[in-house]
């Protein structure tokens, strides 16, 4: 029965088919969101699902002299790994003190691969705007990395140097949230800017920046491919502000979550509409010097105990 | 919600817009459409910036022997099921450019055409009543 509780984890609940509804409808939240901030009227509810239904029915075309395989293993590393950390944050905001060993590098290496995931496409689809949009992902990827990193650290450091999820959550019970002192608000506010680029979304979207490069790495991309990266990108946009509220703010396990997380969400989306587009030199230049100092201030303030 | 494929494709049509060498009006009467005041997103449109993506073509522009080619191979790219958006006067015959010496006609020639909007150029409240009609024949 063991076996079939895991799958049903896995794939079910709270996998892969309980995190890709809830991404959907998180994606129509999003959309809803910037259509009032444009002051119109905006898509009805089930316009994601229509979205994903009508590009699982059409053609899916592979471009000629494209890596056939790397094309398609592409979109799939991202819903696999978002799948893996749904169940991993679950589990250990559910019950912190189980057997299951879940730590934080686990979860870095599992963040890592939807970036990886895009890179390959967009390299292997044989295309300059594709390969132009995967060496801009790869670049900002490397920009993002370090101050997230860092503001990891500081999370484990206020856990008292545990690595362990269940550990950070359990402390978080004990002695109050960790955003509540400066150098959480300062971890939270980096992780916050790392998700909005891990998302692509406004302010660090020039890998698929619509109007220049004609969404980057997905242009080659058509049918069920396109349709699992919108996924894998719903599924980021429902397990990034999860994975932010279980590390800094309590875990998620009360029902004061869901405000929590609906506040994320319409910050992310309020960046996301308030903001002009960084040029990728910007974009490394504001994580590596501006985020990569605060971090490393947040550092120092979390040795001091702050 | 009888046949989903269908359903799908009338409640999310992400358009692509082919500027075939028009005057600009169609083309500009296009962007008004996308804007805030017309906000065609309510029936799912969005304007995607890859025929890859696209399940309506906007063709805009009289077809020329320099652009024939450029148009079809478009219209290749684009994955079927897909639909063929005529804006203006100009694709649905050839306008005031009928005789003119590297015209080669009207898009029905060359493309099955789903949809004409006349007018030079259409008012977006046009285009829309054009879309939402070919959407509901589907």
């Amino acid at each position: 029965m063991d076996i079939v509780r895991i799958l049903f984890s896995y794939i079910i609940f709270p996998g892969f088919i309980f995190s890709a509804i809830v991404g959907l409808f998180l994606t129509w939240i999003d959309r809803k969101v910037t259509a009032r901030i444009h002051w119109r009227v905006g898509p009805p509810w089930f316009q994601p699902y229509a979205d994903f239904l009508k590009l699982l029915l059409k053609e899916t075309i592979i471009p000629e002299g494209s890596s056939k395989t790397l094309f398609l293993l592409g979109p799939l590393l991202g819903i696999i790994s978002m799948s893996i950390l749904a169940v991993m944050l679950f589990s250990m905001n559910f019950n912190p003190t189980s057997s299951f060993v879940g730590d934080i590098i686990v979860i870095v290496y599992l963040l890592a691969l939807p970036p990886i995931g895009i890179i390959i496409g967009g390299s292997s689809s044989r295309n300059t705007l594709a390969s132009v949009g995967a060496s801009r992902e790869m670049t900002q990827y490397f920009a993002y990395e370090l101050p997230f990193l860092v503001s990891l650290v500081i999370i484990i450091l206020k856990a008292g140097g545990s690595i362990k999820f269940g550990e950070i959550v359990l402390a978080q019970q004990i002695q109050g949230p960790f955003l509540y002192s400066i150098s959480g608000v300062i971890a939270a506010v980096v992780i916050l800017l790392c998700i909005q680029a891990k998302l692509s979304f406004v302010p660090f979207d020039s890998p698929e920046a619509e109007q220049e490069i004609m969404c980057g790495p997905y242009i080659e991309y058509s049918g069920v491919a396109l349709a699992i990266f919108k996924l894998a990108r719903a599924m980021m946009l429902f397990l990034l502000p999860l994975f932010l509220i279980s590390l800094l703010w309590g875990g998620f396990a009360d029902w004061w979550a869901i405000p929590k997380f609906l506040l994320i969400i319409v910050l992310i989306v309020l960046i996301k509409n308030t903001n002009p587009r960084l040029r990728i030199d910007q974009a490394l230049k504001s994580f590596w010097i501006g985020l990569g100092i605060l971090s490393i201030i947040g550092l120092v303030l979390a040795f001091y105990g702050l | 919600m009888a046949n989903p494929k269908l359903w799908g494709l009338k409640k999310s049509p992400w358009v692509f817009h082919v500027a075939a060498a028009s005057c600009n009006n169609c083309d500009i009467e296009i962007l008004d459409l996308i804007t805030p005041r017309w906000d065609i997103e309510r029936f799912g449109i969005v304007l995607v910036g890859s025929p890859r993506h696209a399940d309506a073509l906007l063709v805009t522009g009289v077809l020329n022997r320099k652009n024939l080619p450029r148009v079809l191979r478009v219209y290749e790219q684009t994955p079927k099921p897909c639909l063929v958006i005529a804006i203006g006067t100009c694709t649905c015959h050839t306008h005031m450019f009928e005789r003119s010496y590297n015209v080669v006609g009207p898009y029905n020639k060359y493309l099955p055409v789903d949809v004409y909007i006349p007018g030079c150029p259409p008012k977006p409240e046009a285009m829309i009543l054009g879309i939402v009609k070919a959407l509901k024949r589907l």
